[in-house]
């Protein structure tokens, strides 16, 4: 499989998946419900079907990044703004047939249409960066990285206080909407910082992000204004989970390879 | 203000040739509150007072920068701080040209325009409503940050709704584009006060729209 799934079973995946994790919140079918569709299309010969993402909840609780995300920071950000793309997303693919049946990776990759975004892409993208944002972080987050994602830092940058500056800088002087990733870039084998404009997310060069900063104004102006820089700061001195990035980058491991594997010498 | 400005260009006639000119935040010619209910005073402040004033800081900076990369040759700095500059004084101009945008209801904020403009507008849109619908609904739809515009391009003398991204002036949609109404959607100009209801925010904008200055400017491009 050629993408990167971060999920062992997609929670946010079309409706044939029948595992639903918990703090799912059902979207409203506005036509049948999955019983009566089932039946339906059981019947009546597989005739119209429809792919639905449901909204997958943050791993802790809204209040719990209080007071470096407060908790109305993530029911506007979350319950607002990310609820509206998977709204608007399923509103956009009941119409579009051609997209059924894709995990939420895919669904990506293809609506970005190699740097011809179709009208879906703005949607989809930003309802997986979302789940990516949220998963990034943790109450009492922050701190170092460990071991082997450490490691790799140190050697892609040198040091993790020069990763940190490049972090800090390109959330700095990133102009408009958009996110500052740690990727682990495909090709070249290395970590890298970028940024990315609107809804773009690495997946779509086939890159594998390991921690995202989300730096649209609605993500920090409720919290601290204009003041960006302390919003950075707090991220990853509070925010940033490192044990998300780690789970990641073992993963990531599998797809690429980072180096040659210590054999002992007999 | 204008003896500051004078001050500075005085001041600084003395650095290289070029006389580099400093820019300046330009008063509000109204309070911070004379917007309320419609904007509040609290975004006012915030955004002429920190955002409008952080993009006139770093248009300066980017242009000293240039004036040091211009004396020395240096083409890939120069190059290199195309998009600063876009983008600051993008912002510089477009803040500008919003202050004067926008009036208090007992200045006249909100009153429709007549004569010229206001047939023109007619003409175009075939009514004042379905023009305030049409930027609504371009302002809704903006992904990300960015503009919405009303303008006229002089060329075709026709008048026309568009949508810029980030800071990007409306002449960058079209060489004769003048702008009369520009209509700021970044979330930082209504997040506090509507937070992720744009709608709502371009809804009640009209309220205090200086239709009065976007008048003016339509008689003295369109001759």
């Amino acid at each position: 499989m050629g993408s990167f799934c971060y999920h062992t079973f997609p929670a946010s995946s079309h409706r044939l998946v029948s595992d639903f994790s918990q703090g799912f919140k059902s979207p409203k079918l506005p036509y049948l419900s999955n019983q009566q569709e089932r039946w339906f299309s059981r019947y009546q010969g597989a005739s119209k079907v429809f792919a639905y993402y449901g909204l997958r909840a943050p791993p802790y609780k809204l209040d719990a990044l209080e007071p470096y995300m407060s908790r109305r920071t993530l029911e506007k950000h979350w319950g607002g703004h990310h609820r509206n793309y998977v709204e608007g997303l399923n509103k956009q693919l009941e119409k579009n047939e051609v997209l059924y049946g894709c995990t939420m990776d895919e669904l990506v990759k293809l609506t970005y249409n190699n740097g011809n975004p179709l009208p879906e892409f703005n949607n989809a993208a930003q309802v997986w960066n979302h789940d990516f944002f949220w998963d990034s972080m943790q109450p009492g987050g922050g701190d170092m990285p460990k071991l082997g994602v450490l490691q790799q830092i140190e050697k892609d940058f040198g040091s993790f206080t020069n990763f940190r500056e490049k972090f800090v800088e390109a959330a700095l002087t990133l102009f408009g909407s958009g996110w500052v990733w740690l990727v682990l870039k495909r090709e070249e084998r290395r970590l890298a910082v970028i940024k990315t404009s609107n809804a773009v997310c690495p997946l779509v060069w086939d890159d594998i992000p390991i921690i995202s900063l989300d730096m649209w104004e609605h993500a920090y102006y409720l919290d601290y204004k204009n003041d960006k820089g302390k919003y950075v700061n707090v991220f990853m001195n509070h925010l940033v989970s490192w044990n998300v990035a780690t789970g990641r980058m073992a993963r990531a491991e599998a797809f690429v390879n980072l180096g040659e594997p210590k054999i002992p010498i007999a | 203000m204008a003896l500051r400005s004078l001050m500075t260009r005085k001041a600084t006639l003395g650095l290289g040739l070029r006389g580099l000119q400093t820019f300046s935040l330009p008063d509000l010619p109204y309070d911070y509150g004379a917007l309320e209910p419609a904007i509040s005073g609290e975004i006012m402040q915030l955004h002429h007072h920190k955002h409008h004033q952080a993009y006139i800081t770093n248009y300066n900076k980017a242009l000293e920068q240039l004036e040091g990369a211009l004396a020395k040759g240096d083409t890939t700095s120069i190059v290199k701080l195309q998009s600063a500059i876009k983008f600051n004084g993008g912002g510089h101009i477009n803040h500008s040209i919003f202050w004067k945008n926008l009036t208090p209801v007992r200045e006249g904020g909100g009153e429709p325009p007549h004569s010229s403009l206001g047939w023109a507008i007619d003409t175009n849109f075939g009514s004042l409503e379905a023009l305030v619908q049409k930027i609504n609904s371009e302002g809704a739809a903006l992904q990300g940050s960015g503009w919405v515009w009303f303008g006229l391009d002089k060329e075709s003398k026709k008048l026309v709704v568009e949508t810029t991204a980030n800071q990007d002036p409306l002449v960058t949609k079209g060489q004769h584009l003048v702008p009369l109404l520009g209509i700021d959607v970044w979330e930082h100009a209504y997040y506090l006060q509507y937070k992720n209801v744009r709608p709502d925010y371009l809804k009640n904008i009209w309220k205090v729209i200086n239709w009065k200055y976007a008048s003016e400017v339509y008689d003295k491009e369109s001759k």
